[in-house]
């Protein structure tokens, strides 16, 4: 299994993103995508957009399940209460564990915000909030 | 007075006469104030120390009288003696932590305080852009602070950060240096 996360801003600006493996039955947490795919990741993920604000409002959880589809991709989507995205692209189902992912790097992600030198909307280049999202992907990916 | 006594007393007060607030509302109004300094001196660091040491020393006059109150101390015997009062007591009832009080110096004039925790640090991550991690000492308020509270109490020192575990250091430790006690000196002119 492979994935592609991205953290999408108020404007629908990349905040960080974070291609990895699954680290799960042996896996080696490398992403194994195909090379000519691996470019069209970012497209299919953004445009997926469109479904997140669509759903995220018939939705009461932040966790907004799988969004969308493309061919064998899913994208699942997870808002916090201030409108940022994570977005997910994946190619096999995993509800729960893509849930405790976000959750994970919900709460990574409210730490990063109450520094009070990051503000809402700036890229997220702490080393600390990379390490909490790497240290979940392998824990529950 | 041995300091499991100050340990004794820091408790008492902070359990029974203090208010206490939520620590994240302390975390991130510090962190405005710093940020917003900051940002109206440019990121002129140097100068953001001196604006955050001279906030402190402001309270700091104020803040020991509301701790004379609170504790009802006497006079401290000794330098040694006020260093443990302010780390068990002080720092205690005001931040709920205890620094240790550490490296005297050989005439007993200078000590450093290092924290394991600091409240006012949560979350903080410096900015990254190559001179705050060497030039900002992010909790340089609780250094004026001390100067504002001791300079009531007769007492001039000096005080500043010797590392921080923002900047990357192994701890946090604040050097704290007695300049001379002030004698009580009438104001010229009065007989």
């Amino acid at each position: 299994m492979s994935f592609y996360f991205a953290i999408i801003g108020t404007r629908d600006n990349p905040l960080y993103t974070y291609e990895f493996g699954t680290s799960k039955s042996g896996g080696d947490g490398v992403a194994r995508f195909r090379e000519d795919q691996r470019s069209m990741n970012q497209f299919i993920l953004h445009s997926s957009l469109d479904m997140v604000e669509e759903v995220q409002w018939t939705n009461r959880d932040l966790y907004l399940k799988t969004v969308d589809r493309f061919n064998n991709l899913m994208v699942s989507g997870f808002v916090t209460g201030g409108n940022i995205k994570f977005l997910l692209l994946h190619d096999q189902k995993a509800e729960d564990p893509i849930r405790q992912f976000f959750t994970e790097v919900h709460e990574a992600y409210v730490k990063t915000l109450m520094n009070p030198f990051y503000e809402v909307d700036m890229r997220i280049v702490s080393v600390v909030f990379d390490q909490r999202v790497r240290a979940a992907a392998r824990k529950y990916l | 007075m041995s300091t499991t006594k100050h340990a004794r007393i820091g408790e008492e007060v902070w359990k029974s006469r203090v208010d206490k607030v939520n620590a994240e509302l302390v975390t991130l109004t510090y962190g405005s104030i710093v940020q917003q300094l900051c940002k109206d001196l440019e990121g002129d660091y140097t100068e953001v120390n001196k604006q955050l040491d001279k906030m402190g020393y402001n309270i700091g006059l104020r803040l020991i009288e509301d701790f004379l109150a609170k504790t009802n101390m006497g006079r401290c015997n000794g330098f040694r003696d006020t260093a443990e009062s302010i780390a068990k007591i002080g720092f205690k009832i005001f931040l709920n932590i205890t620094p240790t009080v550490t490296n005297w110096s050989a005439d007993n004039k200078s000590f450093s305080l290092v924290f394991e925790e600091n409240p006012l640090a949560d979350f903080v991550e410096l900015p990254d852009d190559g001179r705050a991690q060497n030039e900002l000492w992010y909790s340089n308020i609780l250094c004026g602070v001390l100067r504002g509270a001791l300079e009531m109490v007769q007492m001039q020192v000096e005080a500043h950060f010797a590392s921080d575990v923002l900047r990357g250091n192994d701890s946090t430790e604040m050097r704290v240096e007695l300049i001379r006690i002030i004698d009580d000196e009438l104001p010229p002119g009065d007989e």
